[in-house]
């Protein structure tokens, strides 16, 4: 596993600071601590419903937490530029040269640099042939790469992607996963959820585990795989399904 | 066929070009082009106001105007006639028996039409680029004119049948504006008064004008959705 090694010095990117989320009664996510720093791969996963997609819609500021609060610093102090790739790529009814630009103008860049600006992207991901298609009939690994494209232009800090490879063939994965790797020789923080462990172990620098609504451990990746610190952790790595605490007498965490 | 048969006679006038035909061809379409313009112009920032903000009564508002896409036109030519009359709260305007009083009658018509149709469209078109709006830093309002854009098709449909509407009703106008010959006459209202009166040929004339204008505006509305398929699902 190459990859950078974490900070020894704090420097935080995105801290969440005894963070919950709560809806009709239930609760989501239970006082999630979590501090990420700018380097590295961050990896969370778990199983299904243990609020991997929250967490992320959280950070990345698309739902408001009901306690707790969320802080996003960049060098120390100003706001980090964030971008999100989603399951399934959201992408206008327009050309995909036009999905670039809009995003483009939604963030404020002048109409006149925005075409030059969108036009390289698009061939950073080798989408220059396909810049005038409709982007709704584009494959589905072609619209991941595009919505991947549309992110790289808009220059974040900060990528989120949830599973953005779930519904994509291997060799549309193998496009995403050089896609993020592009993102992360620029220097961007990258925040993925995914439930493939073995893109987790390629791609992850640190994972963070989630089960059932509560961040369990944040470990690099290279300890994560063979010496998880908790027993949930340990049996979802063996295939097994993990319960929650109030369906099994199972711990997650180790007692003491 | 002889040469009297109301057919024929009726494809001559249209040939011909006679003065009297295409003078309510003319009009029917001005005051039926005015007044779905003004719909849209008002319908459609509606239609997505509604779609995209929540506010007390929005249920409300939401329901009346689907009922409303049903509002007989025998019914809205009543309320623009009671409104516009000498003694009405408009009465001093002197609107009544105008073109203009005819577009106002015709937009009360279409407005619902073109606002609930939006309304829907946009409100789907929302909830799937919400996350992906809000991602990229979109407010609601900023929001507006990206989804009536991506929703082009559709709300062209939308604007397409509210024309349909009113280019096919003969209540509002008739009630409205009178039938005046070379005033306020328009190609429904003087159907029925040819045809009542044994004009037949007129009648039939603007009767297959009027039909050919409905099909062309169904084959652009069936067109604009093959379009919709083929680039955009």
């Amino acid at each position: 596993m190459s990859g950078l090694p974490l900070a020894s010095v704090p420097d935080p990117v995105l801290e969440l600071r005894n963070v919950s989320f709560m809806r009709s009664g239930k609760v989501l996510l239970d006082h999630g601590n979590l501090m990420l720093t700018q380097q590295g791969r961050t990896i969370i996963i778990g199983p299904n419903g243990a609020g991997k997609s929250l967490l992320m819609r959280l950070a990345h500021g698309l739902l408001e937490p009901s306690s707790g609060t969320i802080v996003c610093r960049h060098n120390g102090s100003g706001t980090p530029r964030q971008a999100m790739v989603f399951q399934r790529p959201v992408l206008l009814r327009r050309s995909s040269l036009a999905n670039v630009t809009h995003a483009l103008a939604l963030r404020g860049v002048p109409r006149r640099i925005r075409r030059n600006q969108a036009e390289q992207a698009l061939a950073r991901f080798g989408l220059t042939h396909l810049a005038q298609r409709p982007a709704r009939i584009l494959s589905g690994g072609e619209q991941q790469r595009l919505a991947l494209a549309r992110a790289w232009a808009l220059e974040p800090d900060i990528l989120f992607l949830d599973e953005p490879s779930s519904a994509l063939d291997p060799a549309a994965t193998k496009a995403v996963e050089d896609a993020v790797n592009v993102f992360f020789r620029k220097g961007t923080k990258i925040v993925m959820t995914t439930h493939d462990l073995g893109q987790a172990r390629r791609l992850a620098d640190e994972v963070v585990f989630m089960c059932c609504g509560r961040i369990l451990e944040r470990t690099p990746a290279a300890t994560f795989f063979d010496t998880p610190t908790t027993v949930a952790a340990a049996a979802f790595l063996r295939g097994e399904l993990v319960l929650a605490p109030w369906e099994s007498p199972t711990p997650l965490t180790t007692n003491g | 066929m002889n040469s009297h048969d109301p057919f024929t006679l009726a494809l001559s006038l249209i040939l011909s070009g006679d003065p009297g035909l295409f003078g309510i061809i003319q009009l029917s379409l001005q005051v039926s082009l005015s007044a779905v313009l003004v719909a849209s112009l008002i319908g459609l920032p509606l239609g997505a106001a509604i779609a995209l903000f929540r506010f007390p009564g929005r249920g409300l508002v939401i329901t009346l105007l689907n009922a409303l896409m049903g509002l007989p036109p025998v019914v809205a030519g009543l309320l623009v006639y009671l409104s516009l009359s000498r003694a009405g709260p408009l009465g001093q305007f002197g609107l009544l028996f105008t073109p203009t009083a005819m577009v106002i009658a015709q937009t009360l018509l279409v407005l619902p039409i073109i606002a609930a149709l939006t309304r829907q469209a946009i409100e789907d078109l929302w909830e799937e680029y919400r996350e992906q709006l809000q991602s990229m830093g979109s407010g609601r309002v900023r929001a507006i004119p990206t989804l009536l854009w991506d929703a082009r098709i559709t709300l062209t449909t939308a604007v397409l049948a509210g024309f349909g509407r009113a280019s096919a009703e003969v209540g509002a106008v008739l009630i409205v504006g009178g039938n005046i010959e070379g005033v306020t006459r328009v190609m429904t209202t003087a159907i029925a008064l040819e045809t009542s009166k044994g004009d037949l040929p007129l009648a039939l004339a603007l009767g297959l004008v009027l039909l050919a204008l409905v099909a062309a505006v169904n084959a652009v509305a069936y067109l604009l959705g093959q379009a919709s398929r083929r680039h955009m699902q």
